[in-house]
């Protein structure tokens, strides 16, 4: 039997019971649509997780104080070093390091006139803005010049600057930190969440100033710009000798960015084949309709059968054909899942734009492999049952 | 070319059995057209599904043109059937989803011919069994007689040696069985061995042979 004419025969057949088609169709449909759908969010939040991590920049290697061992304990007799501005100078003149930043951070109270607002106050160089890539919305970031030489600028979030000044331009007024006074020159563009920090409620002043306002010796971190992405590795090792040499100890811990995103990839790819696990659920569920749909069209043929077999036909082509129509079901609910998760998709982004939700290459393919696994997997049966039928109990007539 | 020798057909029900056939010996020559009558029960259709291959002895011995069937695997008793052995039911069993033409096309369907040749050879076959016209028609769009012939167009488009018949004329009128029964004698006049299932004495009498049977044994055998 040609492969096209068992097809139009299968295809026939399905014709005939248009109502049964269709619902089985749609079974499959609405478990295909939920694997696509899902992948494709599962997939939009890792996307939209490396692109934020994008932004920050992606030959960034963080330092901070202490050491996380994965193994052992403490270091033995160890004593941790601060993490100093003099560790951040000589950082900064690493061959392999474009620029770099050091961070002090604490929450402060940031006052002008009667209001204020305890906001996480970060320490830092005008570097800082250069690393993570800042824009400013009005005024300028830090002066550039000598980290020790601690000025009383203040670089105001959007939201903070907003809230103290309620649109009264922030720009050259003084604001105080405590008992401290500082002028404010410059307000951040809008930015939101980055990593630790919502960018949009925090407030920046000289390191120095800031090392002296909390009363601390030590950096919270170091950002270091790699020069070349290439060799962040290279990098890296640079940046554990120079502090092993300065601090005599391995007392502080270097991570690249990558290693983060990484760990945060893998979750979320893990999240998503959990999301597809429950959505294949529904699909099981729509192949056990497949087989009662074929399990009923068997019983109802039994006449049908006969004849084919009285007529000749061998039990594989008796089978083929019954796997076909099943295998036809699948596959065109699989095709209008597709179509419906795709659409949904589309939806999705449409109503929320930054999130880059489409289905990945791989799901489309999957999903198209799973309708074609259920169509057969659940269809064997049924079809086996045919081929099993005796042809003159089947042709009598009853 | 059909001989059955000390055939019987044995079914268990629940501890007893029934048997359909009892040592049934016969044998049709090529060309041959054989009347099988007999009261209800008597085995007729379990004989003539035996003679089809569709069903096999439970003792004796069956032998198609000299090949015991008995012997020969699921595959090769299909293979006979396509392309030996042509079959015509009381009930037409036509596919009511197909036309008249894919209907006669559907034992070619199987055997691989390709759609052009397909199409000839039903148009062919529904010619002379003079429904041309009703090509396209499906079944519920003809009548009874008209199905019978459909069905005979789409036993006899392989060729086969032998044409079997259950009761052919069984749901048909006067006029047309007389019509059903002109086309099975005309097609058994051109070489086809023709076997026939009969309830009724007018038809049965067209044959060479009427072969009386009872309670699972042949018990007269009547040459014309
Ligand atoms: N599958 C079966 N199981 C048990 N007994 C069967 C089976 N098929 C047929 N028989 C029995 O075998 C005997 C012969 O049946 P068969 O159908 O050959 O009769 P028949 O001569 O064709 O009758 P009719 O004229 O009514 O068609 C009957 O007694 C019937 O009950
Ligand atoms: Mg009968």
């Amino acid at each position: 039997m040609r492969f096209l004419d068992l097809l139009r025969f299968a295809a026939g057949a399905l014709r005939g019971h248009r109502l049964r088609t269709a619902l089985s169709v749609t079974g499959v449909a609405v478990g295909i649509a939920a694997v696509v759908t899902l992948t494709a969010l599962g997939e939009g939040a890792r996307q939209y997780v490396i692109d934020q991590f994008a932004a920050l920049g992606s030959s960034l290697l963080i330092v901070f104080p202490g050491r996380v061992e994965t193994t052992g304990g403490p270091p033995f007799g160890g004593v941790t070093h601060d993490l100093t501005i003099d560790d951040y100078r000589m950082l900064a003149r690493l061959s392999r390091v474009r620029r770099s930043a050091p961070m002090a951070v604490a929450t402060e109270r940031v006052r002008y006139g009667d209001r204020g607002r305890d906001v996480p106050v970060l320490g830092t160089t005008a570097d800082f803005a250069l690393v993570r890539r800042l824009e400013m919305g009005s005024g300028t970031f830090l002066p550039a010049g000598d980290p020790d030489q601690g000025g009383n600028e203040i670089v105001l979030g959007l939201t903070v600057a907003n809230e103290l000044f309620r649109g009264e331009n922030p720009l050259g007024r003084i604001v105080r930190v405590g008992p401290w006074r500082f002028r404010v020159v410059g307000v951040l563009a809008p930015r939101g969440q980055s990593l630790t920090f919502n960018l949009d409620e925090v407030v920046f002043v000289p390191v120095s100033t800031a090392m002296r306002v909390f009363n601390r010796s030590t950096l919270f971190r170091i950002l270091v710009d790699v020069r070349m992405r290439d060799e962040l590795a290279l990098a890296k090792r640079d940046v554990e000798a120079l502090m092993r040499e300065r601090h005599r100890a391995d007392d502080v811990t270097v991570i690249t960015q990558d290693a983060l995103l990484a760990a945060f990839s893998s979750i979320l790819n893990a999240l998503t084949l959990a999301l597809v696990g429950i959505a294949s659920v529904s699909l099981a569920v729509a192949g056990v309709g497949i087989m009662n749909v074929m399990l009923v069209s068997v019983t109802e043929r039994r006449a049908e059968i006969g004849l084919l077999k009285a007529l000749g036909a061998l039990d594989r082509q008796v089978l083929a054909a019954f796997l076909a129509e099943a295998v036809l079901l699948a596959v065109m609910g699989g095709l209008a899942g597709l179509a419906i998760g795709a659409g949904a998709v589309r939806v999705f982004v449409g109503i929320y734009p930054s999130f880059p939700a489409s289905p990945p290459a791989w799901a489309v393919a999957a999903s198209l492999a799973l309708s074609l696994a259920v169509g057969v997997g659940f269809g064997v049966w049924p079809a086996r049952r045919a081929t099993r039928l005796d042809p003159v109990a089947a042709l009598a007539r009853r | 070319m059909i001989r059955l020798e000390g055939v019987w057909r044995t079914y268990r029900v629940g501890d007893g059995e029934v048997h359909a056939l009892r040592d049934v010996t016969l044998e049709i020559a090529a060309g041959e057209h054989v009347a099988l009558i007999g009261p209800s029960g008597s085995g007729k259709s379990t004989m003539l599904h035996i003679v089809g291959c569709l069903d096999r002895p439970t003792r004796g011995k069956y032998l198609f043109e000299g090949r015991e069937v008995g012997a020969l695997s699921e595959e090769e008793r299909s293979l006979l059937r396509r392309n030996r052995i042509g079959f015509v039911f009381q009930f037409f069993h036509l596919l009511p989803r197909l036309s008249a033409l894919g209907n006669v096309e559907l034992p070619m369907l199987f055997a691989g011919t390709p759609a052009d040749e397909r199409r000839a050879r039903a148009t062919q076959a529904l010619e002379a069994v003079g429904l041309a016209q009703r090509a396209t028609h499906r079944p519920d769009q003809l009548s009874g007689g008209e199905r019978q012939r459909v069905a005979i167009a789409r036993a006899v488009v392989m060729n086969p040696a032998v044409l079997l018949a259950d009761e052919p004329t069984g749901n048909l009128d006067r006029h047309s069985a007389l019509e059903v029964m002109d086309l099975l004698e005309s097609m058994s006049r051109r070489g086809l061995t023709l076997v026939v299932v009969t309830h009724d004495p007018a038809i049965a009498e067209r044959a060479r042979r009427v072969v009386r049977m009872a309670d699972g044994e042949i018990v007269t055998t009547v040459n014309s």
